[in-house]
């Protein structure tokens, strides 16, 4: 049971659940996948000497963005042509995918949490926060100013775009 | 030295790259276009991590927060003019944009 192992695991629920994102009918089932997908990538991340980015994806992808997308998803309402393509509600069936996927990531983790050589070698070779933060308020001081810029038009667009007619809003 | 060998990342990282221009390329629904660009961005991701654990140099996590942050707005706007297409058209799909004028 090496690193490599479970890199190529993850990397395999990573690739299925995100086959399952681009193929499924219904969207609340694609969001979910990936949230799977995005998990197992972190879990990729964890295994590359990258816990800060991994702790990033988490908090930042299957957090932030996906609550964005849930939000969007409450307010169409699920119109008719959402439904009319999805499946049938057909017992069991629908459970084996998920719980396939989202166990076997459970059991990935399990075993690399228990693996005390595992986790030797994984603090051997790591890139922590320290360095990156270093990094980012040193040499890429202009990067950062313009990753700011950047989310200040997206929020000032996002508020201008979902502003409801009431209130002025054309698009 | 990382465990795993960089072409491998990258090998992931390009799989995740097709399925999510596939996604992007076939859908019609523009939640799902917007869901396979996240898959396509992620994948950029793998790859600029895979890099920087490769070489032991932390620019490559620099590379991946401002990919996150370009991800965040552009979910952000994409999602707002969603909620605006739906509320105009009563549709989500892509061809439909077909028919505003201008």
């Amino acid at each position: 049971m090496t690193i490599e192992f479970f890199f190529y695991m993850a990397a395999a629920i990573a690739i299925i659940s995100s086959i399952k994102v681009v193929s499924s009918r219904h969207s609340v089932h694609a969001l979910l996948y990936l949230v799977l997908s995005l998990l197992a990538v972190a879990v990729c991340f964890y295994l590359m000497g990258a816990p800060f980015a991994a702790g990033l994806e988490v908090i930042v992808y299957a957090g932030a963005i996906l609550v964005l997308f849930v939000f969007a998803v409450m307010m169409f309402g699920l119109t008719q042509d959402e439904t009319a393509h999805s499946p049938q509600a057909g017992g069991l069936i629908n459970w084996l995918g998920p719980i396939i996927l989202g166990g076997a990531l459970l059991v990935i983790l399990i075993a690399i949490i228990n693996q005390s050589q595992l986790q030797q070698h994984l603090t051997v070779n790591i890139i922590d926060a320290k360095q990156v933060g270093i990094l980012l308020y040193g040499p890429y001081l202009l990067a950062v100013e313009i990753a700011s810029f950047l989310l200040l038009a997206g929020l000032i667009a996002a508020y201008h775009y979902a502003k409801p007619d009431v209130l002025g809003g054309h698009l | 030295m990382s465990e795993i060998p960089l072409t491998h990342a990258y090998i992931l990282a390009s799989i995740l790259f097709l399925i999510g221009f596939v996604g992007v390329i076939v859908r019609k629904n523009t939640l799902f276009i917007l869901m396979s660009l996240e898959v396509m961005l992620n994948a950029v991701g793998v790859a600029f991590i895979g890099a920087g654990s490769a070489w032991h140099q932390a620019d490559g996590q620099i590379m991946f927060i401002l990919v996150l942050t370009l991800a965040a707005s552009e979910v952000a706007v994409g999602l707002a003019l969603l909620i605006r297409m739906q509320k105009k058209f009563q549709s989500v799909d892509i061809d439909i944009l077909s028919k505003m004028r201008g």
